[in-house]
């Protein structure tokens, strides 16, 4: 638009002429206590209530039957990790349309907090974004000895700079529209799996 | 004085209430439950209470350097290829998302939740310009397909019942009327949605919180619409209000951790996403939207209303939005954040909004970023008296109020000479609905038969101590 450079300088002066006269501080963030030891199982036990499941699995061929158990139907397991073989390696995929077909998707996520059950997806790790959010169902690995406390160790620990998208994921896909009744697949994934690897 | 009618919320509210058993109650209970589960959460974190301070203070400080972070913001989105628009208005932004979806021949759309594309008005404007637009977003769809804007910020079809929705797919998607089961209505919509994700020429999301520091914005949602609309149509923009600016990354966890507890009871919402720069293969537009905002800042008074980060718990903890549906608001914005934000968009037509609440100050204690909401609906309440937009029938009767409170004799002998005409009164006089609207949904006080001023002075004015 020929207008935004003009509507930037109206903008930004309006702000200028409008700032409230006394400036405030920023407060600064201290460091906060949480509760020691147990990150996994305080981990394991919000994955469970935001709808997901973890799993311990020894090995990536403990993995690979791990899966073909969870999901015994799935044709299509679009997979970007070198643990999973699957039926399609998403690298190969260039078109995130290509993916609408996707039954399970196996992504590894960077880290996982305890506080919420969430794991940190960046663009790098779903190689296609889509590949997060068009698969029915998901499977991500995560190494037990990478999750962080809370919010803020999370947010110290990602590089935003570094990757253009980067989702903390909470379990699947879920919805409370209708009349307040949750009901997970609203739109993304209907299922998530963590294994432990 | 703007030419738009005068919203009603009293009238609207009647109509929700009245409509039958069923909805008003249901409506209450699914938003006094989420607070439940809120303060749950809120109590199982010891530094609750500082977060909210540490958070109302990162807004008020990104607020009163707003320039700089905007600048700063724009400088590190484009840095990372990014387009970066700005709009002064509803229509400026509408038409700036219009001439990018022209310049990628974009016919059809497909949409997450944006409270800034509702008040701006942004569907209606494209649909009449041949674009199809499409909510992914569940709630939102709903209230698409059934010609109603939400009716609250996070949960936008909470005033519906099943049934409701039952009746409203069965008319417009096709299924089948008599299953109300949430499940099978959800199982519709995905599967609806699921061909025009797939159809869209262009992905849209709002923004919750856009960083400074690196120029990323933060969409939540528990579907994963937005993730979806961005992820796999070649196109995304992105509407985000001028307001919503944080300086740096590590304050995320701060509002990250507020925003879903407040908002629903939970840790997070499921999809908490960043967006830096366009996706690999994708092209990001974000067009930063003032539409008042910038003049909001200046009203010493009523600037703090920019620190709202949109989780709806002042609603949910609202006796009076939890009776009311917040249709009956007639505003983008409805409950207690409704009330102060509306009237800076026309103070005519939102001048009753203020005048919607009992006062209580639950809004403001529950606020995450510690708006003054309450007070502010008092200080809108002056302002709506001073410039005269009060209705005729409470100018009358604060004016005489307002009298007789300055004048206790005269108060004695008003109340003196109203208890007997109360007791004495036929009922269908007092409980006339258009004489006395107040007894709409409510008893009247039955008045005691001697007022605590005259068994005060008979049975302790022997101390001495009152003034006769």
């Amino acid at each position: 638009m020929e207008t935004s450079n003009s509507n930037r300088e109206t903008i930004l002066n309006a702000i200028r002429s409008n700032l409230p006269k006394v400036p405030v501080e920023h407060p600064g963030i201290r460091a906060f206590q949480h509760p020691d030891g147990a990150l996994k199982a305080m981990f394991e036990q919000r994955l469970k209530e935001a709808g997901g499941a973890a799993h311990d699995v020894g090995s990536a061929a403990e993995a690979e039957s791990k899966l073909v158990e969870l999901h015994p139907d799935a044709k299509v397991i679009c997979a970007a990790v070198p643990e999973i073989a699957g039926t399609r390696r998403v690298e190969k995929v260039c078109d995130p349309h290509d993916l609408a077909d996707v039954d399970v998707g196996v992504v590894r996520a960077q880290f996982g907090v305890a506080e919420s059950g969430a794991v940190w997806l960046t663009q790098e790790d779903l190689v296609v974004n889509a590949l997060g959010f068009l698969s029915q169902h998901l499977v991500v690995l995560l190494d037990p000895k990478q999750i962080v406390p809370d919010m803020h160790a999370a947010y110290r620990r990602v590089r935003l700079t570094e990757t253009a998208f980067g989702c903390f994921m909470m379990g699947p896909s879920a919805t409370a529209d209708i009349e307040a009744t949750l009901v997970h697949g609203a739109q993304g994934a209907r299922s998530l799996n963590l294994f432990f690897l | 004085m703007s030419t738009a009618k005068q919203v009603d919320p009293a009238v609207a509210a009647e109509l929700f209430i009245i409509q039958d058993q069923i909805h008003e109650p249901m409506h209450d209970r699914f938003l006094w439950a989420t607070m439940q589960r809120r303060h749950a959460e809120a109590a199982a974190i010891p530094e609750w209470e500082e977060l909210r301070e540490i958070a109302s203070k990162i807004k008020e400080h990104a607020l009163t350097h707003l320039d700089h972070y905007l600048e700063e913001f724009e400088a590190n989105a484009t840095k990372r290829g990014a387009q970066v628009h700005w709009a002064l208005d509803g229509a400026d932004h509408n038409n700036i998302v219009y001439s990018i979806l022209q310049d990628h021949g974009v016919k059809e759309l497909i949409k997450s939740k944006s409270m800034l594309q509702e008040e701006c008005q942004m569907t209606p404007f494209l649909q009449q310009r041949g674009i199809k637009v499409v909510e992914s977003d569940l709630g939102e769809r709903i209230q698409q397909l059934d010609g109603q804007p939400p009716s609250h910020i996070v949960f936008p079809c909470i005033h519906k019942t099943r049934k409701d929705v039952a009746e409203l797919f069965a008319r417009t998607i096709g299924t089948d009327p008599n299953n109300a089961d949430p499940h099978f209505l959800t199982e519709e919509m995905r599967n609806n949605a699921r061909s025009r994700f797939l159809a869209a020429g262009a992905g849209m999301t709002g923004g919750n919180f856009a960083i400074a520091e690196t120029g990323t914005f933060m969409v939540c949602t528990n579907e994963g619409n937005a993730d979806i609309g961005a992820a796999v149509p070649p196109l995304h923009i992105a509407s985000i209000g001028i307001e919503k600016m944080i300086p740096r990354v590590e304050d995320m966890g701060v509002f990250l951790r507020l925003l879903a507890r407040n908002a629903e009871g939970a840790p997070l919402t499921q999809y908490s996403s960043h967006f830096t720069g366009p996706r690999k293969g994708g092209e990001l537009h974000i067009v930063l939207v003032d539409n008042g905002r910038s003049r909001r800042l200046g009203m010493p008074e009523f600037w703090h209303s920019l620190k709202c980060i949109r989780c709806g718990a002042c609603m949910n903890t609202c006796p009076v939005y939890r009776r009311s549906g917040g249709l009956a608001y007639g505003a983008t914005y409805s409950g207690p954040i409704g009330v102060i934000l509306e009237p800076t968009f026309d103070e005519f037509k939102y001048s009753e909004l203020p005048f919607h609440s009992s006062l209580c100050g639950s809004c403001s204690e529950v606020c995450p970023v510690k708006i003054d909401i309450s007070d502010q609906i008092l200080k809108w309440r002056r302002v709506m008296a001073r410039k005269g937009y009060l209705p005729l029938v409470k100018q009358l009767s604060f004016g005489i109020a307002g009298h007789v409170f300055a004048h206790p004799e005269e108060y004695q002998v008003i109340k003196k000479a109203a208890e007997p005409a109360m007791s004495y009164a036929p009922h269908f006089l007092l409980y006339n609905r258009t004489l006395n609207p107040w007894v709409r949904d409510r008893e009247l006080l039955q008045p005691a038969k001697k007022p605590f001023r005259d068994w005060y002075l008979e049975n302790r004015s022997k101390d001495g101590n009152v003034q006769q």
